[in-house]
């Protein structure tokens, strides 16, 4: 113990680069955070427990969780898909395909809000095929769930991917050997060492899908109590001076993503013990 | 399309795949999957912004109201950046380099900004510097405007790309150890030339691929910006705050035409990280 303590002394800046990095934290994040949380402990129980759970925000809680387990889901399938044909197939263009996945990080959530709104609007590319159908995606539910697939969408593949890059051939061909047919390897020997990965992925996906503003109010609609969102009713109390509201609101948010923040760690700690 | 056979040679025998048919399926479903939720709206961007010509299209971008968002969309990018990365750079030497107690917490305490929801992000800030908030009143009797103006768009922004740098730096520095700063010491470097002669040039790539996409995300946070800038046309919108206003005018034109920017730094950016992690993984395995 005293060797090892001995050991990293002989790197400088220790302190320093500690001190910063504790300074820095608490000036942007930690402060700005905790006033969130001294600032709803200004309001009553009765209070805080009435503005959030008001019909109009109990609502937005249901259309933005449903919606974000939703598109999760949608991205866990497709997700693990992409991921598969990523690693295991060779076909042109697959650099480019597998740089693209990361697209919903790089394009601003503005960009993509509009975009989408604009390809599904009953005038636009792919609203055109579905209005016959019946199917109406901008300015409905559904929108909300598509831009929360979009966003998500690199947050499964990325966790996927690397597992299954790892994945041991002689494992296969062990099961192989004993007898195992293609489908039987697939189901007992693949999917049991994926799972891990693909939850964690998943938990992900909601977490981003929950939080998400900028992608989501263009092709919402936005109607209270049908397609309104949690973070935007913050908002639009924030634009009304409603301050207690829009911190208690918040604060629920809040514990909502620390809660999933909680569950992703315990999860990828999961994850790693099947990765490596 | 042929199947990849990662397994060493001799053993093929027993190495299988999907049989083809459901290989073209997968492949087929990956494919069309990623054209309709990435490759349409990417087109589409471009598509609307060029829809009535160039000329048009240059209009949009030279009005005066674009060019003042671009502006302010650089300078909080320019201030963001920096300090980000020269935190990222700080705490990566700290957590990757020495053995303390309360890392874990630390670490999870740096990736804190990612899981808040932007709205969110700029809501704090509101808290603190607004009118109502703690500082509020101070503020105003001093005649510093900090939310809806410009240093709360740039503080929110250093806010929601507060990670990206370390989360990247990391686990790289993590995992190169620390034998070749010691080597460099023991000859009698300084700390600093033992940072800039040793360390930097091992985390270069890193440092580029966190930086690439910190910036992407300051240049085109619109949540946390939008709670705190207050629109106030040609002084406290960025650039995709602008597209929402044009676009909420119904002059959609204009709006992906500025919308399109964003885009082209979005495929760069995708660029510059694809190379970067190449660099990343190639001088993992060097070592």
């Amino acid at each position: 113990m005293r060797q090892q303590k001995k050991h990293n002394n002989v790197l400088p800046g220790f302190g320093p680069s500690l001190g910063f990095t504790v300074f820095y934290l608490s000036v942007i994040v930690l402060i700005p955070l905790s006033a969130l949380v001294f600032r709803a402990a200004g309001l009553t129980w009765g209070e805080f427990i009435e503005t959030v759970t008001a019909p109009r925000v109990l609502a937005s809680y249901k259309v933005t969780f449903g919606s974000a387990i939703v598109a999760a889901c949608i991205n866990s399938v497709f997700g693990v898909v992409v991921a598969w044909v990523l690693v295991r197939y060779r076909f042109p263009g697959r650099r480019i395909v597998d740089a693209l996945v990361d697209l919903p990080f790089a394009l601003p959530t503005a960009v993509a809000g509009i975009t989408l709104a604009t390809i599904y609007s009953p005038n636009g590319w792919m609203g055109k095929l579905l209005e016959p159908l019946g199917i109406k995606i901008a300015f409905t539910p559904l929108g909300i769930i598509l831009a929360m697939t979009f966003i998500g969408l690199p947050f499964v593949v990325r966790t996927v991917q690397p597992v299954i890059e790892e994945i041991d051939v002689e494992l296969e061909e062990a099961a192989v050997c004993l007898g195992a047919n293609r489908l039987q390897t697939v189901l007992r020997v693949i999917v049991p060492m994926l799972l891990p990965s693909v939850i964690t992925g998943f938990a992900l996906s909601f977490a981003r899908g929950v939080g998400e503003y900028g992608s989501i109010i263009f092709i919402a609609g936005n109607m209270p109590m049908v397609s309104e969102i949690t973070p935007l009713l913050i908002i639009t109390k924030l634009e009304q001076f409603d301050y207690r509201g829009a911190t208690a609101i918040a604060c629920v948010m809040l514990l909502a993503s620390f809660s999933m923040l909680l569950v992703i760690n315990l999860l990828q700690r999961w994850t790693r013990r099947f990765a490596e | 399309m042929s199947t990849v056979n990662k397994s060493s040679s001799g053993s093929g025998t027993y190495t299988q795949t999907e049989p083809a048919i459901v290989r073209w399926i997968l492949t087929a479903v990956a494919l069309i999957f990623l054209t309709l939720f990435l490759l349409l709206p990417l087109g589409a961007v471009f598509s609307q912004a060029f829809e009535k010509g160039l000329t048009v299209y240059l209009d949009a971008l030279k009005e005066p109201d674009t060019l003042s968002s671009i502006k302010l969309t650089l300078i909080t990018a320019a201030v963001a950046v920096p300090l980000n990365l020269f935190f990222g750079v700080t705490a990566a030497w700290a957590i990757a380099k020495f053995n303390f107690t309360g890392k874990n917490l630390l670490l999870t305490l740096i990736d804190l900004p990612f899981s808040v929801s932007p709205v969110i992000s700029g809501l704090i800030y509101v808290l603190i510097f607004g009118l109502q908030g703690w500082m509020g009143p101070w503020l105003q009797e001093h005649d510093i405007k900090i939310v809806f103006a410009v240093p709360g768009i740039i503080l929110a922004t250093i806010f929601v790309t507060f990670p990206f740098v370390a989360r990247e730096l990391i686990p790289l520095m993590e995992s190169q150890g620390k034998e070749e700063e010691e080597a460099a010491l023991v000859l009698g470097a300084t700390g600093l030339q033992t940072f800039f002669r040793v360390t930097l040039p091992n985390i270069k790539w890193g440092i580029i691929y966190g930086v690439i996409l910190c910036n992407a995300r300051a240049m085109g946070e619109f949540g946390a910006v939008s709670v705190v800038s207050g629109h106030i046309r040609g002084m406290t919108n960025t650039i995709p705050l602008h597209v929402e206003i044009l676009y909420n005018e119904y002059n959609y034109t204009a709006a992906f035409a500025v919308a399109s920017l964003l885009a082209f730094l979005a495929l760069i950016t995708l660029a510059i990280k694809t190379v970067a992690e190449w660099k990343v993984r190639q001088q993992l395995n060097n070592n």
